[in-house]
């Protein structure tokens, strides 16, 4: 087999040697126990020497990172070194040696004894049981003869491969060093997805075969496509690569090639990245999250460091509309002072806006600083509530925000019933933002996270559409702004069939911005509502992506 | 045995960056030293433990104004005691833009 095939979640194309992330190390075997008189002697030297492998290991690339001027990764390597030496871990790994155990099964044991009594501090103690399992692992597989979990470590570029990535592969993943990502599982919202399009390397997500990829072997990888070619061609790395768009910037203000104006706007999850959409070219901000501020904490930050942050972005945008949304706890970010961590069911739980009617202030508080934040800076504030189910909810908000001193306020529209509602939600709102990625989720009962529901869980579902398309229509009647702020918007022939459907702005990853861009300028209204009428009608996402990419894209 | 009561000055507590310099503090010094809460709401009673284990010292959980006791014994107990002690008595975060509450 030449190809593989699985979903591009990233648009680019890059080429380069298979790097694989090793398999998770499992837990030893309870009964693994050693035996022979001179077993448990064996075992400690062989703890010693593991121990001291990864912890020479850790050390090394500490210093790298030091050296490479990443100070923070430095001191993250060099705390985690020091743990694989630990005197209470090795203690407690050496007691259970002498209880016959296996050395690897005597640190998963000590391992987790330790991180009980991490898990019992809760906060910010609570979650470096992380680490303390980081550490375990490595040793672990020093003990049996494994490669070191986490991202491999080269040093030369390679394409990522990987069952999937989760959140903490983030802090060692090396974007000077990784050139795209491969994963057997995961799904267009995934966090490889998000990660791939943050970074702005290109992604193939739900690859199956891709975890048999031998070590090295060289491949094109296609997110655009979402193709993985093996060994391929001089020549079809050529054509490949000759297709690539070489800004990085946003050309133009945002419109079609017939002068239909689309807001173009960046997603913001932090303070620190805004430069990062300024300098892509964003027109403003359409999603700013707030959860950057009230996460690892144990109690809300007080209204002065909220100011603070939210200045931040409004300053760097002054003049321009900045999109704000309140904090969206819950499901995936949970809050110790806001969310229960017992709920069935989190998804479908209290989160968003609904954690308002248990912690009114909170909210109360959100808004006061925003309002502040707003006073003091002369970006066009525009602020809205995620998780809004019915025109009730959004009214109430929308009265509270005005009151607040914030003219212009919103909803998140991303249950189907605020969608399948759109008419009577929009009558009190000033705009709404669809979020279309758990629009989707929530319209195909399909969790995100979950690589064997990849397929149903994409935005090209005709369902999605069709209710992203009720609720532009529903903007259109009400004269009301309807935005996308989901990853969809930074694909850039799902833009323009979103587009067609009636939504007047889209906010996306700021390097998604120049491709999206120039996408839209090549096509006209007319172009983006017949690829909409078309994706609409067809039956599943590939036909519904085939047949707008024929009318946006017509072969010369 | 000689010992030390002292109040954890740092403000995120004795974790994360603070708890790595005072454990690499603790074993470069020539003795074994102990450390215990002495006095520190929900944590109090906690220890002794190794005060060169960063796992040890992320489990007693001290918080900022926590009080705890050092313990030392033999040759060049009292010299390792004072200079720990000075430790714990400064802001062992002060110089660093990251702590967990930010």
């Amino acid at each position: 087999m030449t190809e593989l095939r699985g979903i591009g979640v990233a648009s680019g194309r890059a080429v380069g040697p298979v790097a694989a992330m090793p398999a998770p190390v499992g837990e030893p075997a309870e009964d693994a126990v050693s035996s022979g008189e001179s077993a448990g002697e064996e075992a400690l030297s062989l703890l010693d020497r593991a121990t001291g492998a990864v912890h020479d290991e850790l050390s090394a690339r500490a210093e790298a990172a030091r050296k490479a001027g990443r100070t923070e990764a430095a001191e993250l390597l060099a705390a985690t070194a020091m743990m694989a030496v630990d005197a209470l871990l090795l203690d407690e790994a050496r007691s259970r040696i002498g209880d016959g155990n296996l050395p690897e099964r005597a640190v998963w044991a000590a391992a987790a004894h330790v991180a009980e009594q991490l898990s019992a501090l809760g906060g910010y103690l609570a979650e470096r049981v992380r680490d303390v399992e980081d550490v375990r692992d490595r040793l672990v597989a020093e003990l049996t003869g494994r490669p070191a979990p986490g991202i491999p470590v080269r040093d030369y570029p390679f394409v990522l491969v990987a069952r999937d990535l989760a959140p903490a592969d983030t802090a060692s993943l090396d974007p000077a060093l990784v050139l795209a990502l491969v994963t057997e599982e995961g799904g267009p919202t995934s966090h490889t997805a998000i990660l791939a399009r943050a970074l702005g390397l290109p992604a193939v997500v739900a690859v199956s075969g891709a975890l048999d990829l031998a070590e090295n072997t060289r491949v094109l990888v296609d997110g655009t496509d979402g193709r993985v070619l093996i060994e391929p061609t001089e020549k079809q790395v050529e054509a490949a690569i000759s297709h690539e768009p070489a800004s990085t910037r946003l050309a133009g203000d945002g419109a079609t090639a017939d002068g239909h104006r689309v807001g173009l706007y960046a997603n913001v999850g932090d303070p620190s990245a805004v430069e990062a959409a300024v300098a892509a070219g964003a027109r403003g901000v359409g999603l700013f999250r707030t959860e950057f501020c009230f996460l690892d904490r144990a109690q809300a930050p007080t209204t002065e460091e909220q100011v603070a942050a939210y200045k931040r972005v409004f300053d760097a945008f002054g003049g321009r509309t900045v999109v704000i949304r309140t904090l969206d706890a819950g499901a995936d970010k949970p809050l110790p002072f806001l969310t229960a961590a017992d709920e069935p069911n989190p998804a479908l739980g209290v989160r968003g806006l609904r954690t308002a009617t248990r912690f009114p202030e909170v909210l109360e508080e959100q808004l006061a600083a925003i309002a502040r934040a707003a006073d003091e800076t002369n970006a066009e504030v525009w602020v809205m509530a995620p998780m809004v189910a019915t025109a009730d909810e959004a009214s109430a908000f929308v009265e509270q925000a005005h009151a607040a001193g914030l003219p212009t306020a919103g909803v998140m529209v991303e249950v189907p019933s605020a969608a399948l509602t759109a008419e009577a939600l929009l009558g009190n709102c000033d705009f709404a933002s669809i979020g279309t990625n758990d629009l989707g989720q929530y319209t195909m009962a399909a969790d995100r996270q979950l690589g064997a529901l990849a397929a149903l869980n994409d935005p090209w579902q005709p369902a999605v559409l069709r209710l992203i398309g009720m609720t532009a229509e529903a903007g259109r009647r009400t004269g009301r702004p309807v935005g996308v702020c989901g990853e969809a918007a930074a694909d850039p022939l799902l833009a323009c069939v979103l587009v067609g459907l009636g939504v007047t702005s889209l906010s996306m990853t700021p390097r998604a911005l120049p491709a999206v861009g120039a996408q839209l300028a090549e096509v006209i209204l007319e172009q983006c509502e017949e690829a909409a009428r078309a994706a609409l009608s067809a039956g599943s996402p590939a036909p519904a992506r085939e047949s707008a990419a024929a009318t946006l894209n017509p072969s010369p | 045995m000689p010992a030390r009561r002292v109040v954890v000055a740092s403000k995120v507590g004795l974790h994360a960056r603070p708890a790595a310099l005072f454990a690499k503090a603790a074993a470069a010094q020539p003795v074994k030293v102990t450390i215990a809460v002495a006095n520190g709401d929900d944590s109090e009673g906690k220890g002794p433990v190794d005060a060169s284990s960063i796992l040890g010292l992320m489990t007693l959980g001290a918080k900022h104004g926590a009080e705890v006791v050092l313990a030392a014994d033999g040759d060049g107990a009292e010299a390792a005691l004072d200079s720990l002690a000075e430790l714990l008595a400064q802001d062992l975060d002060a110089d660093s833009r990251e702590g967990p509450d930010r």
